[in-house]
């Protein structure tokens, strides 16, 4: 399986050592949440149960290096252990331990609202019906850390001229998957987020050519912490606004609401562009982490503007207040 | 012969235990969470961010323990005066695991620039109340000696009242902080408010105990 894999891989950016360690830990990972007591079955069905949540390497066009000067890969163990899906629970590492709970194959995007031609996505659609690449992007979370990570996808662009946006389509709403017997997060009755988790694009950032649908990392299918099987990546906003396991794109004519949004609105706007002079009741947006961070070297580096796509999309709020508009 | 040596042996023990014994145990208890900490750290096991990790698991502990201190009084009321004995040692704790928390902080998130520590208090009152309360257990450590106590007579008590306006402080630092899960919040916020309230109620009583007399 492993040599299978590493020929497949055909980014030289990724190093044969990434590729080992993590398939490792995935079996740990798998086998530790199989539990003691159903240690025996998981020996029995093990084998059955990783071919489903083990991601699988994909075909794709890989990332040109200039893409991303300066900027080192952040290890995929890092990328998929530290994660926010608040579905899972608030603990930076519930994602990884619980989001193996959730079923991903079946699965189903319904995609309506103002398009000409309604329907839906199924999974073999998701993995095999679009041209995919790699885009390697930083990734700036609101709480101050940052990542950079080879996704692979496409442009969510492609996904919305499938289903023909009319003319008075202004926004895009997507919305995560809402099933609480596979996602233990969304049970804690002191959760005061509104499920299912909900987010929002203006049409012209939707179409933008950053925008992208990932459905991968590392070469590989998304692991479900990481947002499998679907995922929006808008690489100039904060992290939340990448809204994971999307089951629904709808084409709105008003601005819609979105979850952060609802909890709080003067600490997360519609836009939430990464903007180090708009600032942030809980979290200095100046400055960020780049992980992995340690105590005695925190790489701590200055934000950017548009985390550093400011070149690409500054067209898109050019007569805006950003102040005004965070 | 053996066995009433075993026997008294056994018996030394026992009053060990009980005795010096204890405080050992309570502060070898207490010192777990930082040995903890400081193995992840040498080892860079605690993940990707530790600073999240270390922030974290620092201040809840001084939060926890703090909770401790304030049930010492009432247990000891209740017959159980174990807890009040190492009111000291526990309060110390507080403090240890709160300016690790303070470190940490400097450390990571600010980078022990000044200017940036000016901006965090103007501009986040979590952070403002958070040090607020740290600064209010500084008088109260410097002061917990027993020479400190006898200088002080009488107002060595009033100034360790300090730990009640702390707690209220401390407590606000994690309303402010939860998001989209206020469960940690509302549990630390029911522990302290019933401490609190059981004090406020002896204390009204007391009040009211004292002033019958004069009417």
């Amino acid at each position: 399986m492993k040599n299978k894999l590493s020929r497949r891989f055909n980014d030289p950016s990724i190093a044969s050592s990434d590729i080992t360690p993590e398939q490792v830990w995935l079996n740990r990972r798998a086998l530790l949440a199989a539990g003691l007591s159903a240690a025996g079955a998981a020996m029995a069905g093990g084998a059955d149960a990783l071919e489903t949540t083990e991601p699988a390497s994909l075909d794709y066009r890989a990332a040109s290096k200039e893409s991303t000067p300066g900027d080192s890969l952040t290890p995929y163990k890092d990328a998929t252990s530290y994660n926010n899906f608040y579905e899972f629970g608030t603990d930076k590492s519930d994602p990884a331990r619980y989001a193996h709970e959730m079923t991903t194959d079946p699965w189903t995007v319904s995609v309506g609202g103002l398009v000409n031609r309604p329907g839906k996505l199924h999974l073999e659609d998701i993995l095999g019906g679009f041209d995919l690449e790699e885009r390697i992007y930083r990734f700036r979370c609101v709480e101050a850390w940052s990542m950079v990570v080879p996704w692979i996808g496409f442009p969510l662009s492609q996904l919305l001229q499938r289903f023909e946006p009319k003319a008075d389509a202004r926004f895009v709403r997507f919305k995560t998957l809402y099933r609480p017997n596979e996602m233990r997060g969304t049970r804690s009755f002191t959760a005061v987020i509104d499920w299912p988790y909900q987010e929002g694009l203006r049409i012209d950032e939707a179409m933008h050519p950053l925008t992208l649908m990932a459905v991968g990392l590392y070469g590989k299918t998304l692991p479900n912490q990481s947002g499998a099987p679907l995922r929006l990546i808008v690489p100039w906003k904060y992290g939340f606004k990448s809204i994971k396991s999307i089951v629904a794109i709808d084409l709105v004519e008003q601005q819609p609401e979105t979850s952060w949004q609802r909890l709080a609105p003067h600490e997360y706007g519609f836009y939430s562009n990464v903007n180090p002079e708009v600032d942030h009741p809980r979290w200095s947006q100046r400055f960020e982490r780049r992980l992995p961070s340690s105590l005695f070297k925190p790489n701590r580096i200055p934000t950017q503007l548009f985390n550093g796509y400011t070149e690409q999309v500054a067209g898109l709020y050019k007569d805006m207040d950003l102040q005004r508009y965070y | 012969m053996a066995v009433t040596s075993v026997v008294r042996q056994s018996n030394q023990l026992m009053s060990w235990l009980v005795g010096p014994g204890v405080r050992v145990l309570v502060f070898a208890l207490l010192t777990v969470p930082f040995l903890g900490l400081l193995w992840g750290v040498i080892n860079s096991s605690l993940g990707p961010d530790p600073a999240e990790h270390l922030m974290h698991v620092t201040g809840e502990w001084a939060l926890r323990i703090l909770v401790l201190v304030l049930f010492a009084r009432p247990l000891a009321q209740m017959g159980w005066p174990s807890l009040f004995r190492y009111r000291r040692m526990l309060g110390l704790f507080v403090f240890f695991y709160g300016s690790l928390h303070l470190l940490v902080f400097a450390q990571v998130y600010i980078g022990w620039r000044q200017d940036l520590l000016v901006e965090e208090l103007a501009e986040r009152p979590y952070i403002l109340v958070g040090s607020a309360a740290w600064l209010g257990l500084l008088p109260l450590a410097i002061t917990s000696t027993d020479r400190w106590r006898r200088y002080l007579r009488q107002h060595w008590r009033r100034l360790h009242q300090l730990v009640y306006p702390v707690a209220v402080l401390a407590w606000c630092h994690v309303w402010w902080l939860a998001r989209s899960d206020i469960g940690d919040a509302v549990v630390y916020g029911l522990l302290l408010g019933s401490l609190l309230a059981w004090r406020l109620q002896r204390f009204m009583t007391k009040v009211l105990r004292r002033r019958k007399p004069s009417c």
